[in-house]
């Protein structure tokens, strides 16, 4: 599978001059997301930040067929593209091999399109499911959805005088779809480009439906500088607060093993969302994400080590 | 040649997607209209239809993948009622907006709640303003042949608008009726290959479907919707008139039953317009100068003809199988108000609401909407005067 500096030298499928916020990793997964899926992809986006700043009519940023439908149903759109494909393909009407991918952010994933998504999985479409996942519904004004970390500071979950942000852990969406059976599941950012890439070409060689969650920070939600996501991607991956793995035919792999295993709040650290739990009072929920991060992490380890076997 | 066929108007409309044969068939199971699916899966088991049926979770995906597939240029068709329709509405109102040719048979069931899986108009009276056209069948022939011609109104390039073809839930849907149908090959000839102008496959012309429409163009592109709309007057008439050449049976906007010289016009659509008939026959052989105006496109509505349908009337029964909560009648009663004010036409309209979850109307409750159109001819009926048929208490 290519190095990022061979797929560097691809057509950039997403053009520039579009209207993301600058430091919007989102818009970084698209372009590596279509360096290494190619031309012959159709993309379907559910309504969401992505959506919004890549196709103010009458501008478009996609050089690939593109399709927005609504916002709980970017899964189901694209596997009727899908189904469509099939039928003519099998028609004889139509024979070069194309890819489909559906995404969509946290919102449009972990809540609104989370029976979509499941509906298509379980149908055994053709199709890759890209999660952009920046922890809250920031195209609307950084509310909290069932992805959004616990602790953190949203519009909808403001630190209070008597509530310190969100109270309840985020959904665990990637082991959802794992528990889907399907051909692939894995957890990618744009912060670790090879690796996403490299799931990317997996996942669109296989046959059947594949999934994969990828953790894409936000300056604006996630409130620190503009130029420091890529440091804050991968603090996520080197705390374990987001692992890298895959689940190919059930099978666990770990991507990525941080040397060293940060403590969470290295990553907390500097994020104006989750300033409030370095105060005195609220340091009890950084030591509770921290025994959830642990916990998960060693899971997923013990897992590799049962289904490597 | 024609094949005579037995058959409910569920079966009637799985017959008419079998000989259609779109590429795509989504589809989430609802009462009444469980049955035309179960038959149009029989066919695909059988392998009688190259059609790939996509058997969703809900329908608000029946109507999303709808929307995907006939963006990658398939002929795409689905089916629904009632709660179904309701669930799909955001989706139903896209596929409009995105000028997609999408052919969706509906059996018309009452929405909930309270829930209730019998005859109304709810559901498709409530989407009278999403953008597609409907059209409303009387019986089993009808749901066949609207749906053969929905096809062509829907991808006529001067519309690209989809199709509801509506009918009664069990009046129609599960009762056995004769019908003629046209051979295999006539169909497959009269509805021929589906070319989209841009499909999401076509990779080396990549095109962006459903952006972000904001101030400066959603307007322009409404106007454009509305023209496509305004088109499909046209194209209905010319498709029907087509069909009666191959067919044998004449479409068009409205049917006229013995208006021409009537007193007195009920106005109707769906299964009750067969019940009208029934009662205008008899009428007339007592010498008494009634009729029927049916309704059979509600969008676009067709005002000339309703017009031209009412010319004689010196009273009119507006009869409505749906409510419009807070309005002072029923959704075709205001239609036909608009249809008739500003052109002159002294007449007394009676709105009658009746049917509601699946209320039996009888050739009595016709004829009693006839008697007292006798009394109330000359009067100034208040436009919120509604009536009900067949409601106790």
């Amino acid at each position: 599978m290519p190095a990022p500096k061979q797929l560097a030298q691809h057509e950039d499928l997403v053009t520039g001059g579009h209207r993301a916020c600058a430091g919007c990793l989102p818009m970084t997964a698209m372009r590596q997301l279509l360096l290494a899926a190619g031309q012959d992809t159709v993309v379907g986006c559910a309504t969401g930040c992505v959506e919004v700043v890549t196709t103010i009519y009458p501008y478009t940023a996609w050089k690939t067929p593109f399709i927005h439908n609504a916002f709980e149903n970017s899964a189901a759109t694209i596997s009727g593209a899908e189904a469509a494909y099939t039928s003519l393909r099998k028609q004889g009407k139509i024979d070069k091999k194309i890819n489909f991918i559906a995404m969509g952010g946290d919102g449009g994933t972990y809540d609104i399109g989370l029976q979509s998504l499941s509906g298509a999985m379980e149908r055994g479409h053709n199709m890759l499911y890209i999660c952009y996942d920046n922890q809250a519904y920031m195209n609307t004004g950084i509310q909290r959805s069932g992805g959004t970390p616990k602790g953190t500071a949203t519009s909808t979950t403001p630190v209070g005088k008597v509530i310190p942000g969100k109270t309840q852990f985020p959904k665990p969406l990637t082991e959802i779809m794992i528990a889907h059976d399907i051909p692939f599941v894995a957890q990618a950012t744009p912060g670790y480009p090879k690796d996403f890439t490299d799931k990317v070409e997996k996942a669109l060689a296989i046959d059947g439906p594949a999934f994969i969650n990828v953790l894409a920070p936000c300056p604006r939600g996630w409130r620190y500088p503009a130029e420091q996501s890529m440091e804050y991607a991968r603090l996520a991956v080197n705390t374990c607060f987001w692992p890298l793995f895959e689940v190919e035919y059930g099978v666990f792999k770990v991507n990525r093993k941080p040397k060293e295993k940060l403590p969470v709040s290295k990553w907390f650290e500097g994020q104006g969302r989750f300033r409030h739990l370095f105060k005195e009072a609220n340091k009890g929920i950084i030591d509770e994400v921290q025994a959830e991060v642990d916990r998960k992490w060693a899971w997923i380890l013990k897992r590799e080590e049962l289904t490597q076997a | 040649m024609a094949r005579r066929l037995t058959l409910t108007g569920n079966d009637a409309a799985a017959e008419a997607m079998r000989q259609i044969d779109p590429d795509v068939v989504t589809c989430f199971p609802i009462t009444p209209q469980t049955e035309l699916m179960h038959k149009f899966a029989d066919f695909v088991a059988d392998g009688e239809v190259k059609a790939e049926m996509v058997l969703v979770e809900s329908e608000h995906s029946a109507m999303s993948a709808a929307v995907g597939a006939a963006s990658a240029g398939a002929r795409v068709m689905t089916a629904t009622s009632a709660n179904g329709l309701a669930l799909m509405w955001e989706i139903v109102y896209i596929a409009a907006s995105n000028r997609l040719p999408i052919v969706m048979p509906v059996v018309n069931r009452a929405l909930s709640g309270p829930i209730n899986i019998h005859c109304d108009h709810s559901d498709t009276m409530g989407c009278r303003d999403t953008g597609w056209i409907q059209l409303y069948s009387e019986n089993a022939q009808e749901v066949y042949d609207n749906i053969l011609q929905a096809i062509l109104i829907a991808e006529n390039p001067d519309v690209l608008l989809p199709v509801m073809v509506t009918f009664d839930g069990f009046i129609i849907s599960h009762t056995v009726e004769v019908l003629d149908a046209l051979e295999d090959k006539e169909a497959s000839d009269w509805v021929g290959e589906y070319k989209a102008m841009y499909t999401l496959l076509d990779t080396e012309k990549p095109a962006t479907f459903g952006p972000l429409d904001l101030q400066d163009y959603y307007f322009e592109h409404k106007r454009q919707q509305i023209e496509g709309m305004s088109n499909a007057t046209g194209v209905i008439k010319s498709v029907g008139k087509a069909y009666e050449k191959l067919s044998g049976r004449a479409y068009g906007m409205t049917e006229r039953y013995m208006t021409d010289d009537a007193d007195y016009v009920v106005v109707a659509l769906g299964s009750t317009c067969g019940t009208a008939k029934v009662v205008v026959d008899e009428m007339r052989a007592e010498g008494k100068r009634v009729g029927l105006l049916k309704i059979r496109s509600f969008r676009p509505f067709p005002h000339a003809e309703i017009v031209a349908g009412l010319a004689s009337a010196k009273a009119i029964g507006v009869l409505d199988r749906s409510v419009s909560f807070g309005a002072p009648g029923g959704p075709v009663h205001k239609e036909i108000l608009a249809a008739l004010s500003g052109t002159g036409h002294q007449t007394s309209i009676v709105n009658y609401l009746y049917g509601l979850g699946g209320r039996d109307i009888s050739l009595d409750h016709i004829r009693s909407v006839f008697e007292e159109l006798e009394t109330v001819a000359g009067k100034t009926i208040a436009p919120n005067e509604v009536r009900f048929i067949g409601l106790r208490g």
